[in-house]
Formats: structure tokens, C-alpha cells, sequence
């Protein structure tokens, strides 16, 4: 019975929202004007990157503060205890990931710079570099970690402190996150570089926090 | 043709979500949501957002895969020896 | 029917077949996924609608990409609390509430 109502529900709330989405008029704000007007003094030439890192700034500063806290309860769940030592894979599969590792940096430090001017961006060479690790622990080259020490924990905060150190520098201008127009490009690159680092770590610690409890409670 | 191909893609995007939910198995509903992710990889180029295909891809299918299939060898693991 | 409206469709159907699965799923990594379908299907909806004239819109577009970042910090700690919960009491569903 239970069943029956939730289906029946769930598929007339998707039919409600299916058909409102047809009747929907043309919104008479279309942001895709003011984007391009401001283009020239976001800093930026790709539009994504400057919505991301100065038109909607806060909302990847609250971004990355949101990940810290996921990194913080994760780390007040899992326990204590020292992790295992990784099970080292077949040479073959860590040889791979040794050759692979040095092009996957490569590749990040590239999405980092392009996003300036084509897709790419912090977001997803931080995503690669903790695909990276990810894969280094999964054929036993990188052992999980445990209770961060100091040089980690600043690594994880280093992009959203960064960030902030910025945002509050720049209060001046009258505005939260309002760059000068003249070092706007400056300011974002340095953003990003703290932010790609934070991500990597925190993304990879993640996985690597979590996957060291594979046996006891 | 271009439509034909999206109407592919959200059948497809359909059918893999719904059989994420439907497999019995938990490991083959954990593959099933990767090739989700990838499917929505392939949505998001359609869309124009080439930005948010690649953070899907790596994030959405890789990442969060990896994480869901150790948490599922845990919880194995912890259950066939106790 | 333009390709930016047939993904929001699509969005509003896997959003509805989520909050299906969350409710009525016990098991809690299955749970997680659903949610994970949920969050999918609203990213649709947000690209999607935007772009029903097929125009690529920037400002959804990043904050579609700052919500995927969002959503696995979210997924992480959901199987941190699934994983301490089955350490804890050897269970991978919640309890049921008496009055249900």
C-alpha cells in the first residue's frame, strides 16, 4: 500500500513538473547579457570561470567551506586506529599507474591554466590530481592516511583560507568579492592554483580517510 | 538526427537510474550508476557544458564510484567475517 | 521540443524515480544512490529549463559544477555514517519507527 503511494505520487509530481516545464514562458531575464557585457572585466575569458570566481564568487567560497566540513565529519566518524597497510597489486597494474601519474598531473596543471580562457578550472584538475591518489592507493603505491598532521590539515584549508584572504583584502571596493578590474585575472589564477590544491587533497581524503577501516568496527 | 541521438540519451539516462534502483545485486547497482555518471558525462557535452561533463566524468563516475564500490568491499568484507 | 527541454523532462522523471527510491529503499547504500539520482535530476532540471532554447546559459552551467563537488563531499560522509553505523550494529538500514 505504502509502495503504491509513493510511486503514484512520485510519478504525478514528475508529471505536474514535466508539463509546467512545457507551458513555461520565455524568462524575461536571460543573465546571459550581463555576463558577456562584463566579460572584459571579470579577468577571465570563459563565461563559466567568471560566473564561478567573480560574478558568483561566494557561492565557491561557501563551496569549498561546505567540503571542510564534509572532510571534518568524516573524520570525526571514522576512528583512530592506524590504517592497514595497502595490499600491493599486480607490477604490472602499478607500473601503469606509475607511468599514467606523471601525465595526470600534467593534465591538471593544464585544466587549471586553460580555464581561463576555454573549459577547465580548479573543479576538475582537482578532481584529476585526487583521481590520481586515488589510484595510487588502489594498486597499493599510496597507503591510506590516517589522522592528519599539520602539513595536511594546512593543505586542506590552504584554498579557502586563500580564498577568504582575498575576499577580505578586497573589501575595500565597496563589495564582497569585487576584484579591480586591472589584477582580476592575477587574483582568480591565484585562487584557483590554492583552490585546485584544497580540492585534491580534500576530494582524495575523501576516499583515503575513509578506505583505511577495511576490517575491525 | 541530433534530436534522435538526445532522445537516445535520456531513454538511456532512464533506463540505467531506474535499473540502479531495480538490480538486485548491489555491486552490479553500484556499476549500473557509474555508466549513469558516464551517460551524464555525455548529456552535459550535448547541453553545451563541456565544464560540467568533465567534473561529471571525474567526479561524478569516478570518484564517487570508487567511493561507493570500497564502502560496498567494507561492508562485505565486515559481513563474511565477523 | 528542443534538446535543452527533453533533458530537463528527463531530469524531472529521474528526480521523481530518486525521491521514489529514498523513500521506500531501506538499504542504506541503495539510499545513497537514489539520493544520487535525485541530485542528477535536479542539475537537469537547472541546465536544462535554462537552456529550453537550446542558448548556453553560463550561470546555471557553474552552478550545476559547484553542486557536483557538493554532492560527493555529501555522498562521502553519507557512507562515513553508513560505515560507522554497520561497524557499530552490524545493520545497513535505519531502524524502523514504531508508528510506521
Amino acid at each position: 500500500m505504502r509502495r503504491f503511494l509513493v510511486i503514484a505520487f512520485a510519478a504525478a509530481f514528475a508529471a505536474a513538473l514535466g508539463s509546467a516545464m512545457l507551458e513555461l514562458a520565455p524568462s524575461p531575464l536571460d543573465l546571459r547579457i550581463p555576463v558577456a557585457a562584463h566579460l572584459a572585466q571579470s579577468g577571465v575569458s570563459h563565461p563559466v570561470t567568471a560566473v564561478l570566481l567573480n560574478y558568483r564568487g561566494y557561492d565557491t567560497l561557501l563551496e569549498i567551506a561546505v567540503l571542510l566540513l564534509a572532510l571534518l565529519g568524516i573524520l570525526a566518524v571514522v576512528g583512530k586506529d592506524n590504517p592497514s597497510p595497502p595490499r600491493p597489486a599486480h607490477p604490472v597494474l602499478q607500473t601503469l599507474a606509475r607511468l599514467a601519474t606523471p601525465s595526470i598531473i600534467v593534465m591538471a596543471v593544464y585544466l587549471l591554466w586553460a580555464g581561463a580562457f576555454r573549459p577547465g578550472g580548479a573543479f576538475q584538475a582537482g578532481a584529476l590530481l585526487a583521481a590520481a591518489a586515488v589510484l595510487l592507493h588502489l594498486v597499493g603505491l599510496l597507503p591510506a592516511w590516517s589522522m592528519p598532521r599539520l602539513r595536511l590539515r594546512l593543505g586542506f584549508v590552504i584554498g579557502f583560507v586563500v580564498f577568504l584572504m582575498v575576499s577580505t583584502a578586497l573589501l575595500g571596493q565597496g563589495a564582497l568579492l569585487k576584484y579591480p578590474a586591472e589584477t582580476a585575472g592575477m587574483l582568480i589564477l591565484l585562487i584557483e592554483s590554492a583552490l585546485t590544491l584544497s580540492l585534491a587533497l580534500i576530494l582524495a581524503g575523501l576516499f583515503l580517510l575513509l578506505s583505511r577501516d577495511q576490517g575491525g568496527a | 538526427m541530433s534530436f534522435a541521438f538526445d532522445l537516445l540519451l535520456a531513454l538511456a539516462l532512464l533506463w540505467s537510474g531506474w535499473r540502479t534502483l531495480t538490480t538486485p545485486r548491489l555491486d552490479q547497482a553500484i556499476v549500473l550508476f557509474i555508466a549513469f555518471g558516464l551517460l551524464m558525462a555525455l548529456g552535459w557535452a550535448r547541453l553545451s557544458a563541456p565544464d560540467i561533463g568533465l567534473a561529471e566524468a571525474a567526479i561524478g563516475a569516478g570518484l564517487t564510484g570508487a567511493l561507493l564500490l570500497d564502502a560496498y568491499g567494507a561492508l562485505r568484507q565486515r559481513t563474511e567475517q565477523p | 521540443m528542443t534538446g535543452g527541454l527533453l533533458f530537463a523532462l528527463t531530469g524531472a522523471a529521474l528526480f521523481a524515480l530518486g525521491v521514489a527510491g529514498v523513500l521506500l529503499i531501506a538499504h542504506l547504500l541503495r539510499r545513497i544512490l537514489a539520493f544520487n539520482l535525485m541530485g542528477s535530476g535536479a542539475f537537469l532540471v537547472l541546465v536544462g529549463l535554462a537552456q529550453r532554447n537550446d542558448v548556453p546559459d553560463p550561470v546555471p552551467q557553474a552552478m550545476v559544477l559547484t553542486g557536483i563537488v557538493v554532492a560527493v563531499a555529501a555522498t562521502a560522509l553519507a557512507l562515513a555514517l553508513t560505515r560507522k553505523l554497520h561497524g557499530l550494529t552490524g545493520q545497513i538500514a535505519l531502524p524502523e519507527d514504531a508508528d510506521d
